[in-house]
């Protein structure tokens, strides 16, 4: 997990779904750089433009409803964002951000302080999020297995460090 | 102090007596199925260098999302699923055109009350409909299945909902899913499991309860569960296979209770861009459709193809209307055809697809151009998920598309049944 976070927010709204982030014609990709050139094309013409160069998503309720695609999280990994944070949050567009490596917040009071284009800090490892005008919140730590997950990185990472031991455990096999 | 259905299943998973809500346990499933919209995972395991999944014969694999393919990349996608499964002894992968997973899970009998199912799809949840615990994740979650047998899950909280009286003629299970949608809101069950009981369910097919789990989905649920009784016995018994049941407790504690009167219910439809947008249909009656569509995991079952062929038989779909019809399994086509659905259906001007996903998704066969307008029996309306941003989504019963096709416009069943 990288502890430090320092970028420029990009901030939406309430119930953005997953066909908003990115929609299900791109399905077949999985790249995330060539997933971003498509983020938010389901939403609006001046999204992708608007996002360009922010590194915090600021988020509503309920964002990333909808399909269990995990090319959602890797089109905003790959178009830059670093950390997402949210009035609330979809449960598989939750389990799919931690295992792709990207950190999921909820902090209401965040998103309702942040707006579009701030500055906003976050320390993952001390639990605090900086805004310019408001000051700092603090946001309850990750449970034990997000946090393991996002110290390594992502599900794959994580399953790729522990596969030499998975194979041993396979008796009989080749 | 009894437990919630979805207690129960985290308890008989873990091997313990009791679990809580919000405890983190790492469970592991007992059926498992991946479509060709995460074909991804096939690479991503393959480079961690296993030679062989955990359980080939836990896992379901499909093609239905993008089926039969539409790009050369989705072709090459699919090739590569049929190899693999062959390659990893798969035998439970079904091919473009065998039908929607979902509706496969139940006619081959792989989901069974009282199993965790795990999907990487997000109606996974459908499962409830049979007493299962079913749960939608994403690739990197399975994945992480194939490799090590095991997910880790957080214990949920449930919703009682208890749906009181019987349902008028003319009004179904979508009808009712909306109906709670509208109560609930689009995240008003966020990571519950809802549980189902009461007098409507006692008279509700199966095909019918399939529809209302699939569609609570869109009030985020974690899983459904509708109550065990004689129809999910019989469904059970066919498949042939042992199982047990799991049941909620009298005394469990609920995070939410709530009972809805359906006695009065009429025709709804959730208008666009959200699928908690509910109005009655007679609200927005005369509203000009130009596409209708019959199919997707939240229709295109036998008793729908039989509903819409009972409003279309000998009469011709509107003038400036396309109805798309794909029929949720081969084994369903199949039936239709025999039972001369199919053939009412065709002859009244119907384009049958080829069983499936359909245009649900915006994929492929049925995309919606600008300032279009579509009526669908789908779970989904979000802006511009069938194409074009400037085009629109209704969703409603089976019964409400077939009228509206056949009329031109949104229109009541009542009228035509």
């Amino acid at each position: 997990m990288n502890g430090l976070i320092r970028g420029r927010a990009f901030k939406v709204g309430d119930n953005i779904n997953t066909d908003y982030i990115i929609p299900a014609r791109y399905l077949d990709v999985y790249e995330p750089k060539e997933l971003a050139a498509h983020l938010f094309e389901g939403i609006g013409a001046d999204y992708p433009q608007r996002a360009k160069g922010c590194a915090v998503l600021v988020a509503g309720t309920n964002f990333g409803a909808g399909s269990a695609r995990e090319q959602a999280p890797n089109a905003l990994k790959g178009a830059g964002i670093r950390v997402v944070i949210a009035k609330s949050v979809a449960r598989i567009f939750y389990r799919n951000a931690i295992n792709v490596g990207l950190p999921v917040i909820r902090c209401p009071e965040v998103v309702a302080v942040v707006n579009d284009g701030d500055e906003v800090c976050i320390d993952l490892t001390s639990g605090m999020i900086r805004t310019e005008a408001s000051g700092g919140f603090a946001f309850p730590s990750f449970s034990e297995p997000v946090a393991k997950i996002l110290r390594a990185g992502g599900m794959f990472p994580l399953l790729a460090k522990m596969a030499p031991r998975l194979l041993r455990r396979r008796p009989g096999r080749s | 102090m009894g437990m919630t259905f979805a207690e129960k299943i985290f308890a008989r998973k873990t091997g313990r007596e009791i679990v809580h809500p919000g405890e983190i346990v790492s469970v592991r499933p007992d059926v498992v199925m991946t479509l060709d919209a995460d074909a991804e995972i096939i690479h991503r395991f393959e480079e961690l260098g296993l030679p062989e999944v955990w359980d080939a014969e836990r896992i379901v694999c499909s093609l239905d999302h993008y089926a039969p393919a539409s790009t050369t990349r989705m072709a090459d996608l699919h090739r590569k699923m049929r190899l693999f499964a062959r390659r990893q002894g798969i035998r439970r992968f079904f091919e473009v055109g065998d039908g929607l997973t979902h509706q496969i899970m139940l006619e081959k009998g792989y989901a069974l009350p009282g199993l965790l199912i795990v999907g990487t799809d997000s109606h996974t949840p459908s499962y409830g409909c049979i007493g299962a615990f079913g749960c939608g994740v994403g690739a990197s979650d399975m994945l992480s299945i194939w490799a090590t047998g095991e997910l880790w899950f957080q214990v949920p909280e449930s919703a009682r909902i208890v749906l009181a009286g019987r349902l008028p003629a003319g009004v179904s299970a979508k009808d009712v899913a909306l109906a709670v949608i509208r109560d609930f809101t689009a995240a008003g069950c966020t990571y519950y499991c809802a549980e189902y009981e009461g007098e409507t369910m006692h008279d509700m097919p199966l095909a019918e309860r399939f529809v209302l789990a699939n569609l609570s989905v869109e009030m985020g649920v974690k899983a459904t569960y509708v109550a065990v009784d004689e129809t999910t016995r019989r469904y059970a018994a066919r498949s042939g296979s042992p199982y047990e049941a799991i049941l909620p407790d009298p005394d469990a504690r609920y995070a939410v209770s709530r009972r809805i009167d359906m006695a009065g219910l009429e025709p709804l439809v959730a208008c666009p861009h959200a699928v908690d947008n509910v109005r009655a249909v007679s609200e927005v009656a005369g509203t000009e459709i130009h596409q209708a569509f019959i199919g997707t995991c939240a229709s295109g079952r036998i008793e729908d193809l039989a509903t819409a062929a009972n409003i279309l038989r000998g009469k011709r779909v509107a003038a400036g209307v396309r109805l798309l019809i794909a029929p949720a399994s081969r084994t369903i086509l199949e039936e239709a055809l025999e039972k001369g659905y199919v053939h009412a259906l065709v002859k009244a001007g119907a384009t049958l697809l080829a069983p499936g996903c359909g245009p649900c998704a915006g994929i492929h066969e049925g995309l919606l151009g600008e300032s279009e307008r579509c009526i669908s029996t789908a779970n989904r309306n979000f802006c511009g998920r069938m194409g074009s941003p400037a085009s629109e989504i209704y969703l409603a019963s089976t019964a409400t598309v077939a009228s509206s096709a056949l009329h031109g416009v949104i229109s009541d069943p009542r009228s035509d049944l």
